[in-house]
């Protein structure tokens, strides 16, 4: 599975300036970001490339952070790949919390971040079914 | 004095009381005052005397040049201090060494009565200078022998490095910048209950909850007892909790204690809340009669189990002019504060604004959103605010706009928390 860094924010100008600057002076590349709102606060994620330090830093500025696992699916660049993937979580019985995808342009892939609950069992069932589940590692060093 | 029986300690508060009343016929001030209210010290016969007397608040004192209450010459004058001024002009209050001696022995008193002893460090962590939170337990520990860190308040990484350096056991510090200095030790890695030798806690200076008083002595691994004191009444000392921590013994040989129904000023009955009204029985210099605290809390009913037979005061629910009003509802921070306590689990920084909305009053509470409150959900953060809201409703009866705001977006105190921010049109003078 992979990490990925769940921070509260305040809906705010600003807010999010300070983030990707407490980000970029730490040397951290962004992969993936997305932003979950409910009015005048929200959720940002963020798939970076090393979550553990991308934490501290941000915490050491004061911000409100969780570290939580995701399962980072590779799709098949090509109209249909998401569908694939979501009907065999579907016939398995596993609810998507949230989700989220990037293309990686020059490996012609794209992948499929999913909050689910049952990690090791929803990773379980997306392996059987052929997909690829990228790991830490893979996944940082894209 | 500590183990007087009751009857002992009315006769001597008589005495004191006719003591401090002559006294007080030396005084510019008290001359007037006692002849306005045809008042004559002499035909004193029992404590409930003193009621023929107007009671005097703090603008009693901001009408006068503070000299004019003086009983004794200028030049035995060999201190002041002054209030916080949290609630408008600073009053002053004059102390002769006698008075200093006084308040030592009584500060000592509690300090002894809790466990305090020679071998003890204590960190003061109160603000030093004009405000009396810092000098009165400064001299009081030294009094007791203990050694004396003069840390003053704020810096809080020194004050744990301090901490940590001399092995301090003892810290008098206020209970919001107790969660304040929490934080701290989480960034530095370190955990009060392992790094640290505390284990005794006086917390005073603020209104606070026996929620956070548990909060406070599970993350610090302390006894953490109240104090109450007010500089007019010449600081911390006045009342103290003992290790049944159920009330505050309040020191009645030193402080004729009545309690008030703040509208009519009549004495309320045991156990019922009213306005504390101290005369101080045991100082010199400027002595006040039947002074209103606008601190509100209640005697409680019965005998201590320490065998102590001082009165107790339960904790202070609120100041009389803490208090707001929102939509016809009197409201007090302490309601606030309980409840997002109950919701949240731990202690967080949280602000109250109340603001008008067209023409109606609006109450915002902003809450600061620490890590440990959620694990990184925006739904959970949504059921957090209703249940807010929800127990805040139940609790207070107006139905507040709950903000949920980043760790260190609202002001820290480092002083007394400002929990109130009044932007109302009225509030502004309109």
């Amino acid at each position: 599975m992979a990490h990925q860094i769940n921070v509260f924010a305040q809906n705010q100008p600003g807010r999010l300036e300070r983030l990707t600057e407490v980000l970029r002076d730490e040397n951290i590349n962004i992969r993936a970001i997305t932003i979950a709102g409910a009015d005048d606060y929200g959720v940002i994620k963020l798939l970076v490339d090393d979550p553990q330090k991308a934490q501290a830093a941000l915490n050491e500025e004061g911000f409100s952070t969780f570290m939580k696992e995701v399962i980072a699916v590779v799709m098949d660049d090509r109209p249909g790949g998401l569908h694939d993937i979501c009907r065999s979580l579907g016939e398995k019985g596993v609810n998507v919390e949230d989700a989220y995808g990037f293309v990686v342009k020059d490996r012609n892939t794209a992948i499929l971040v999913v909050e689910v609950e049952k990690i090791p069992e929803a990773e379980g069932f997306i392996h059987d079914s052929g997909f690829e589940i990228m790991s830490d590692e893979e996944l940082y060093s894209l | 004095m500590e183990f007087l029986t009751r009857e002992e300690i009315e006769a001597l508060q008589l005495e004191r009381l006719r003591e401090v009343l002559e006294l007080c016929t030396r005084s510019p001030f008290y001359g007037k005052w006692f002849r306005d209210a045809a008042f004559d010290p002499s035909t004193v016969r029992s404590l409930e005397d003193i009621r023929r007397l107007p009671c005097m608040d703090k603008n009693t004192l901001r009408g006068e040049d503070p000299t004019a209450f003086l009983t004794v010459p200028e030049e035995d004058v060999v201190r002041m201090h002054s209030s916080s001024g949290t609630t408008g002009q600073a009053t002053v209050i004059f102390h002769t060494a006698k008075d200093i001696e006084a308040w030592t022995e009584l500060g000592a008193r509690c300090m002894y009565m809790i466990g305090v002893r020679r071998r003890d460090v204590f960190q003061n962590m109160m603000g030093y200078g004009l405000f009396t939170g810092g000098l009165g337990f400064h001299y009081a520990a030294e009094r007791l022998g203990a050694m004396v860190i003069p840390a003053g308040s704020g810096n809080s990484r020194r004050q744990i490095q301090i901490m940590r350096q001399f092995g301090t056991t003892v810290v008098h510090i206020i209970p919001s910048y107790a969660l304040v200095l929490l934080e701290v030790f989480e960034e530095m890695g370190l955990n009060p209950r392992d790094d640290t030798r505390l284990r005794i806690a006086f917390i005073g200076a603020e209104p606070h909850t026996e929620g956070l008083r548990r909060r406070i002595e599970e993350y610090y691994g302390v006894d953490a007892f109240n104090s109450y004191g007010l500089s007019e009444m010449s600081g911390p000392g006045v009342a103290f909790e003992c290790p049944a921590k159920e009330g505050m013994h309040v020191w009645e040989d030193s402080f004729l204690l009545e309690v008030l129904d703040p509208h009519t000023l009549e004495p309320v009955g045991e156990g019922e809340e009213g306005e504390l009204v101290f005369t101080s029985l045991h100082r010199e210099g400027m002595p006040l009669l039947r002074y209103r605290t606008r601190d509100l809390s209640s005697v409680l009913p019965g005998v201590c189990g320490c065998g102590r037979v001082h009165r107790r005061i339960s904790r202070i629910k609120g100041r009389t002019d803490d208090m707001f009003i929102v939509k016809g509802v009197n409201i007090f921070p302490m309601q606030v504060e309980k409840v997002l306590l109950g919701v949240l689990g731990v202690g967080s920084n949280y602000q109250i604004v109340l603001d008008t909305m067209g023409v109606r009053d609006e109450m915002r509470v902003m809450v600061e959103v620490s890590g440990e409150l959620w694990h990184g959900e925006v739904r959970e953060l949504n059921r957090l605010r209703k249940s807010i809201v929800d127990e805040l409703r139940q609790e207070i009866l107006v139905t507040p706009l709950v903000e949920l705001v980043e760790p260190g977006a609202l002001p820290k105190g480092e002083g007394k928390a400002v929990r109130v921010v009044d932007k109302r049109d009225h509030a502004r003078g309109g």
